[in-house]
């Protein structure tokens, strides 16, 4: 396959210099670095929350903060790392890879583009500012679940306008994605020749355009039972507090999978390129994250058991989610059986993909646990939920983005980065990360409710060893701050190919990626297609 | 021979994975099987599901691992380049298939079971408060409060000096228990005052969300005597993690003996709030008031926790009219976490607790409030009218 772009961008404006550079930016790449940069900051941000979390629960007692600022904390924590950490990150991917994975010039909408970013920081200046109010940051957790929630002072507000933002965000970002993949393909790429990210990315764009609005809903009737009067969820004025559950978890489902979707994509990408061996099952792939997005919506109230539904809807609920392992093992099992008779090598993002398929199945394998809806009455709000969600959120969307991140770092810098560091980091993590989360199985198990400051004696010993593993995780991170630096200055420089395994269009132009690429779109047929599944005519 | 060695090597991946496997399981804690059929049920199924997706996991890593082992570069692997296996593919979707019918099944008849709440011999009714327990015996018509402990609450504060080891059951222990029967048909009623609360206790084997507005039911039937303790499993604020539950299940006879001597108590106190209280008798009574309805806030030495809790040590309230000392007690203060308390307790506990506050924490305004001025504000007498001269000692 030859390579169509490396033209000069001659006839591109000279892009403007400095902070109006990246105020104005238009670019598919520019803004992906901002996105990337943004989610880098606000995941430093969350986790010294977490950091914080884990401090206090170090040792029986309260030794460093109180309960209200603990569950601040935790409350923080939750909504920066999901809004601000991962789905930016995910976002930020999409932004560099789906053009060039596409052969498409850039984003079908650049200013949209522009603006979905640079709302962004000013909602997290919004949401953060909260913890200096005189009525501090929300303590109610993430899921802002009323009564408790409007007992928050009127820094509640900024936090709801905060929310709205992001969703506004998300909802553009989301609409450029579906925009750019349906309408600027390059010739040739029929839909079932693009590759799993660009897949798995349209599908969660669509499930973002489907619930963002629900989450703005429901918050909005937070902000009108709260500051104007209505009873939307006040018993007392004939509301229901259950009903915001529903609501919100007809979001926070999909949610869910918006956070993992885009992981299976990457996943997708890295196994065979390190395998050297086509992705197995390339059309089930597919199918199976589409049936994932469809039960996302039916499965919501798994998440809320114990609040008293009648007989009927908890089995439906609980049937609706047993289902989701049937896809969700289809694809462990496919990227297995591509690693089957390959010819593995392995550079940092192939571990963090094996590590993000073992700990990612470990999550998935607790989930199905929870389903089951009699044992989810002892499960539920306990540190096995904690356990379970951090396994597939921090193993799993979390490693996957790390993946994704030593995955093409040398394509958008030109330079390789620093194998031993990202091979250090990787067992550093890992090691670090279960030490942190696999004893909360533990904990949780042996009755330790979620969202507790201090506990019962009788939980100190793991409690203590998951923290010294939090610690050593945050410290991990740092130095992937530093591997990342290292890389944007300088080191070994990257060819065009990068991996002598990858396949697909982003490998064909030169490393660092020119700032405009695809500018004459390639043509792909079967020969460079980037699977070799061919679709059963 | 290439199959030859993926079947040895993968055979001895299974093995290394299960010695990893058994020797997670070994250390950790597991969930507890409980004193309640219910529970036990819940228990046995926790385990099989356990068995289930431990077999998968090691499976599935087993192979993953056999590959890594055996399908590298460095050994010379060369790589295949087969994409699909229809025969693969039709498998590993119906064997997870049935595999989920068989765990169904069996959960299925066990949320059929727990959701019969009929029969019930014995109704409890089990109201949320920020940050306490209210229990009401529907037949037996006891009705109490059951909060943290004092010990427990003392050694929790920050800067405590009092380490947690040192206190037995820390914060799982209540100042007053909810005794019930041993092999009795129990239905608990579970409701909430404020914000929405969860009650759980292990050892039953469920947890079910206490929502303002709304009647949750569960059942249980405790097989064996025995103290059982739990939490507040739902994110109710501050104090969500100290707002512990604890159960002492007894013989029906010794519940028949409990239940008694509660009517007894209750007799004794009839007629408690009509007569006229010492300043003594107030202020100890008081303290313990205090303690478990207001120190949560308000901090045990009146300290509060600005800007929230505002501190009642000097507080222009405990020291200021008494009047509005009353009606802010009472009534409590519309958008705040400040509740009101004249339907919440008797008219001689928030005598007491006023008293208390008002001569506590370095506040001597010497003053005291009798339970008869309480009682008849509770039953509609205005302030400021004939019942407001009161007792002279005012």
């Amino acid at each position: 396959m030859t390579t169509q772009t490396a033209h000069a961008d001659d006839h591109h404006h000279e892009p403007p210099k400095g902070l109006a550079r990246w105020l104005f930016t238009t670019n598919h790449k520019e803004i992906g670095s901002l996105y990337l940069i943004f989610s880098l900051a606000m995941f430093l941000v969350g986790g010294a929350m977490a950091m914080i979390i884990r401090a206090e629960l170090f040792s029986p007692g309260l030794q460093l903060v109180n309960p209200e600022f603990f569950n601040q904390m935790t409350t923080m924590h939750a909504l920066v790392m999901i809004f601000g950490a991962v789905m930016p990150a995910f976002v930020g991917l999409a932004n560099w890879m789906v053009p060039m994975m596409i052969g498409a010039p850039d984003m079908a909408l650049p200013r949209m583009n522009n603006w979905s970013f640079w709302i962004l920081p000013f909602a997290f200046l919004m949401l953060l500012s909260t913890l200096f109010m005189p009525s501090g940051a929300p303590a109610s957790g993430w899921t802002l679940y009323p009564p408790l929630s409007l007992q928050g002072g009127n820094s509640f507000a900024f936090v709801i306008f905060a929310i709205h933002l992001m969703g506004i965000s998300s909802i553009m970002g989301a609409i450029n994605i579906i925009a750019t993949i349906l309408n600027m393909r390059a010739p040739g790429m029929t839909l079932l020749r693009m590759p799993l990210f660009v897949w798995t990315w349209l599908i969660t764009a669509f499930l973002l355009i489907a619930v963002m609005p629900v989450l703005a809903g429901a918050v909005t009737m937070l902000l009108t039972d709260r500051f104007f009067g209505t009873s939307f969820f006040n018993a007392a004025g004939g509301g229901d507090p259950v009903m915001y559950q529903h609501i919100f978890w007809f979001f926070g489902h999909p949610e869910v999978y918006i956070m993992i979707l885009p992981a299976f994509g990457i996943i997708s990408e890295i196994i065979p390129t390190f395998s050297r061996k086509p992705l197995f099952g390339y059309t089930a792939m597919v199918y199976a994250t589409a049936s994932i997005a469809f039960l996302s919506f039916i499965v919501w109230a798994h998440h809320m058991f114990t609040v008293g539904m009648p007989l009927g809807a908890s089995l439906f609920f609980m049937y609706a989610t047993m289902i989701i392992a049937v896809p969700t093992g289809i694809k462990v099992f496919n990227w297995v059986s591509t690693m089957w008779r390959g010819s593995m090598t392995f550079e940092t993002p192939m571990l963090f993909a094996i590590g993000f398929v073992i700990l990612f199945t470990i999550g998935g394998l607790s989930g199905v646990m929870l389903a089951i809806v009699p044992a989810d009455f002892q499960y539920h709000d306990t540190y096995f939920v904690v356990a379970h969600f951090h396994y597939v959120l921090v193993t799993g969307a979390v490693f996957a983005i790390m993946a994704a991140a030593y995955y093409w770092l040398p394509k958008w810098t030109g330079y390789m980065y620093d194998e031993r560091l990202g091979k250090i980091h990787f067992w550093w993590s890992t090691i670090s990360v279960n030490v942190l989360f696999f004893p909360q199985h533990y904990l949780g198990l042996a009755g330790m409710p979620r969202r507790i400051p201090d506990y019962a004696v009788q939980f100190a010993e793991f409690n203590m060893i998951s923290s010294i593993g939090g610690f050593a995780f945050g410290l991990a991170q740092l130095l992937f701050v530093y591997i990342v630096i290292k890389c944007v200055r300088g080191g070994e420089k990257a060819t065009a190919q990068v991996w002598d395994g990858a396949r697909g269009l982003e490998w064909t132009v030169p490393s660092p990626a020119p700032l405009h690429t695809f500018d004459t779109p390639p043509v792909v047929d079967d020969t460079v297609a980037v699977h070799e599944d061919k679709v059963p005519s | 021979m290439k199959r030859t060695n993926e079947m040895i090597v993968g055979l001895a991946m299974v093995a290394v994975i299960s010695v990893i496997t058994w020797a997670l399981f070994a250390v950790g804690d597991n969930m507890t099987p409980g004193v309640t059929p219910f529970s036990k049920d819940v228990y046995e199924l926790h385990m099989i599901i356990l068995g289930i997706v431990t077999v998968i996991g090691v499976l599935v890593f087993a192979a993953m691992f056999t590959s890594i082992y055996l399908h590298r570069k460095s050994r010379g692997a060369k790589a295949a380049q087969f994409t699909h296996s229809t025969k693969a593919e039709v498998t590993w979707t119906v064997i997870p298939i049935l595999i989920l019918v068989v765990m169904a099944v069996p959960a299925t008849q066990v949320l059929i079971d727990m959701e019969d709440t009929s029969g019930a011999e014995l109704n409890i009714k089990v109201t949320g408060y920020q940050w306490l327990w209210e229990y009401e015996y529907i037949e037996d018509e006891i009705q109490f409060y059951s909060a943290l402990d004092r010990d427990s609450n003392y050694a929790r504060q920050i800067g405590s000096t009092r380490d947690p080891r040192d206190v037995e059951n820390y914060l799982l222990e209540v100042d007053k228990r909810v005794i019930v029967p041993t092999d009795t048909r129990i239905r608990f009623l579970l409701t909430s005052n404020d914000v929405i609360h969860s009650w759980w206790v292990p050892d039953l084997g469920w947890k079910r969300d206490a929502i303002p507005g709304m009647v949750n039911e569960a059942w249980t039937l405790i097989e064996e005597p025995g103290i059982y303790r739990g939490q507040c499993t739902e994110l109710c604020g501050k104090d969500h993690g100290f707002m512990p539950v604890v159960i002492e299940a007894v013989t029906p006879d010794e519940y028949r003996a409990w239940v008694d001597s509660q009517k007894a108590e209750i007799a004794a106190t009839e007629n408690a709030a009509e007569r006229t209280w010492t300043r003594d008798q107030l202020m100890a009574r008081g303290e313990d008031v205090y303690q478990a309805q207001c120190a949560s806030c308000h901090q045990g030495d009146g300290s509060g926790l600005e800007p929230a809790f505002p501190a009642l040590a000097g507080s222009t309230v405990a020291t200021g009219a008494i009047e509005d000392h009353i009606d802010m007690v009472m009534n409590g203060k519309a958008g705040t976490a400040m509740a009101g308390f004249g339907q919440r307790l008797a008219a001689e506990d928030i005598a007491a607790a006023l008293t208390y506050t008002r001569n506590a924490f370095g506040n001597e305004t010497g003053d005291m409030v009798q339970p008869m001025r309480i009682l008849r504000l509770k039953n509609g007498v205005l302030e400021g009218g004939v019942a407001d001269t009161g007792p002279a000692d005012l």
